[in-house]
């Protein structure tokens, strides 16, 4: 790259749309793909799964297909954030099945209060994350190992904790579960969402440009901030109405959507977001810097375990119980496949929180579409297997060819 | 008065004694440069000052009153900055997050704009040569690096900056803006530690020049009345060593091809 002047960046954004579509197409050559892979793939997959079988891409099934997304989702999204630290944890599985195992044996064994039973199974995915922080803080095991440790120990705990019925069905007019199966927004309030979201998006961007022209620093125009809102309103408001043809949008996936939407604001405007990015890039320039590593990586593991007893809790409500295979099998997969699908890198410092989001709709949409075939999992697993090998290929690729771009 | 000084400092690595009873004094408006020959103890030195290492023996004052110093965030309070060796920066994130990093502004609600615009500014103070301040690190060259690593430690006006071979791959016209730079530092009454190989730069700007050698003391000289030789002599151990030999050499061929005209 040729050492250009100070201004350059200036001159090549102040030239209208020719400009910001050649801007994209050059950062599309230099590897800079973002989410666009995934979405790609995303169209690849839907459509090529409505071409079997007419009936995946109808309301009804859209619908199961967003509620079977949260529970792994938001495991998912923990997941980001200890691989944005360069860590891993194998053992969200046993965590989530440890926590709907507590929430079921407290909720309906020891009539507790729902919230209650929640609350406890919650705190003891925290307390876990804490757990395995101190353990690396002060020991120094490979999270790997950590985790995988935890992810026995868990699974066994659970195991003891269920008993030799080995489940516990949770009545199904209680709040978890009718929360988890049963409400949905509104028609009326969905489409106001959208509007609030669109009209949210344009205002932070125009009071955001606002500032940057105050500033006089180079400042999206009005004209790309209407033309975005825009395009947010008819795509989100034709996916709603679509959905709004059969039972709606689940309050389910509203909270994994808001989840990600608070995670994305942490990480990108946050003191704490850009410590986990410091820490993944370059530890020992983190720590030189003055961040305080090792509470960046209890905050993470932390996070990371919470977010897996919730998953947990949400997983065990939409099945009405919480048995032996809870948070067992494919859990744990899922969960790094998704965030690792969405473009999130298992060296650390770089991913986002909505790699999560579209990383789970991937998995769920091949699980869906694989079980509307009739085929079983084996095929589901193998099929997974192909796409997350293909995503991190494209990754990879275009990794290789952003080093030869010099960026 | 010192802001700075340092009383028998010393530090091991095992069975290495890299600082062995080192003493260093800095005043505010004052320039020291520190020199040694490679492993000589100044970048452990400089880890010391910077909360990186803790030391094995000896007592730091900052303002006449004794410090310790735990760790980098303690530096950062105390008032010293640090331009490292290695640089310490995030390839991942871009030159605005790098220089902010740790110090960033309003922690809740990033202040994205006041970060760019003061980004600028110090960049522009040193010249810098950069595309853009939204890159990653990754994409710049060497120099635009240590042009960054530089920025950084001017945020958030610390009382003492060390300057860790700050112009070892710098461009000439940076170099100079860097030597410009370390000469405003002075004028504004921080306290400056340089550590340099390069003895015209040293002599550029340096009003005392400290050696260490072998992890110790080696002599501290006035940086206007010295000569490179008296200072190249207690960096290298004055006596039979490769420089005096090579100098040496070179005069007797002088004297020689001089005789030889002669005849
Ligand atoms: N982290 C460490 N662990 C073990 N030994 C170390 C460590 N850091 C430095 N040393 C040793 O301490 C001695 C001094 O090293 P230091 O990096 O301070 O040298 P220096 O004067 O900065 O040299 P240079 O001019 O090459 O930068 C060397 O012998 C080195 O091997
Ligand atoms: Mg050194």
């Amino acid at each position: 790259m040729a050492a250009v002047d100070l201004s350059d960046e200036r001159l090549r954004q102040g030239v209208g749309p020719r400009a910001v579509v050649g801007l994209l197409v050059d950062r599309v050559r230099a590897g800079e793909l973002g989410m666009v892979p995934v979405v790609a793939g995303l169209v690849v997959i839907w459509a090529v799964l409505q071409a079997l079988n007419p009936i995946f891409l109808s309301s009804t099934n859209l619908v199961n297909l967003t509620m079977e997304c949260v529970p792994v989702g938001i495991v998912a999204l923990g997941i980001v954030c200890v691989l944005l630290i360069g860590q891993i944890d194998l053992s969200v599985g046993s965590i989530s099945g440890l926590a709907a195992a507590i929430t079921a044996i407290l909720f309906v064994n020891e009539q507790w209060p729902v919230w209650a039973a929640v609350l406890a199974a919650v705190a003891a995915g925290c307390a876990i994350g804490v757990l395995y922080a101190q353990i690396y803080n002060r020991v120094g095991i490979p999270s790997f190992v950590i985790t995988l440790a935890g992810l026995l120990s868990f699974l066994g705990l659970q195991l003891k904790a269920l008993g030799t019925s080995g489940s516990v069905n949770l009545p199904y007019d209680s709040a978890l579960v009718r929360f988890a199966q049963l409400s949905f927004v509104p028609a009326w309030l969905s489409y106001l969402l959208v509007l609030g979201a669109a009209a949210g998006l344009f205002l932070v961007g125009y009071l955001y440009a606002r500032k940057r022209r105050t500033a006089d620093l180079p400042a999206r125009s009005l004209r790309f901030l209407v033309i975005r809102s825009a395009v947010l309103v008819i795509g989100l408001g034709f996916a709603v109405w679509y959905l709004n043809r059969s039972r709606g949008v689940g309050w389910m996936f509203v909270l994994l959507v808001a989840l990600a939407l608070a995670l994305h604001y942490a990480l990108t405007s946050t003191k704490w977001g850009k410590s986990l990015y410091a820490v993944g890039g370059n530890v020992e320039a983190a720590r030189r810097a003055g961040i305080n590593v090792r509470l960046v990586y209890v905050s993470a593991f932390a996070f990371c375990t919470t977010l897996a007893a919730i998953g947990g809790v949400l997983g065990a409500a939409r099945l009405a119980a919480a048995n032996q295979s809870s948070g067992g099998g494919d859990v744990n997969l899922n969960a790094i496949a998704a965030a690792v699908i969405g473009g999130t890198s298992l060296f650390g410092g770089r991913g986002t929180a909505f790699a999560a989001v579209l990383g789970i709709l991937v998995i769920q949409s091949i699980s869906s579409g694989l079980t509307l075939l009739s085929l079983d999992s084996s095929y589901r697993f193998f099929v997974t297997g192909v796409v997350l090998l293909l995503a991190v290929g494209v990754d990879s690729l275009a990794r290789r060819s952003r080093a030869s771009h010099g960026r | 008065m010192a802001i700075l000084r340092l009383q028998g400092i010393s530090k091991n690595f095992g069975a290495v004694a890299a600082l062995t009873d080192v003493d260093l004094e800095v005043d505010a408006g004052q320039v020291v440069a520190i020199v040694g020959d490679n492993g000589a103890g100044k970048s452990t030195l400089v880890k010391v000052l910077s909360g990186v290492h803790s030391p094995d023996g000896g007592r730091i004052a900052f303002e006449g009153r004794e410090v310790t110093i735990p760790g980098p965030a303690a530096a950062h309070r105390l008032g010293i900055a640090t331009v490292f060796q290695d640089l310490a920066l995030c390839e991942n994130l871009n030159v605005i997050e790098n220089l902010f990093l740790g110090q960033e502004l309003s922690p809740f609600r990033l202040d994205d704009v006041a970060m760019e615009v003061r980004s600028w500014e110090l960049l522009r103070q040193l010249s810098a040569k950069l595309p853009a301040v939204r890159l990653p690190v990754a994409a710049l060259s060497g120099g635009q690096r240590q042009t960054v690593a530089i920025a950084r430690s001017l945020l958030g006006d610390p009382k003492i900056i060390i300057l860790d071979e700050p112009t070892a791959a710098l461009g000439v016209a940076q170099t100079a803006e860097v030597l410009n730079l370390i000469d405003r530092l002075r004028e504004n009454g921080h306290g400056v530690v340089m550590i340099s190989h390069n003895m015209s730069d040293v002599r550029a700007v340096a009003d005392q020049v400290v050696v260490l050698r072998l992890g110790r003391n080696s002599g501290v000289f006035d940086a206007r009345t010295t000569s490179s030789e008296e200072i190249v002599a207690a960096i290298t151990g004055a006596g039979d060593n490769a420089v005096t030999q090579r100098a040496a050499r070179s005069e007797t061929v002088d004297r020689s091809g001089m005789a030889g005209g002669a005849w």
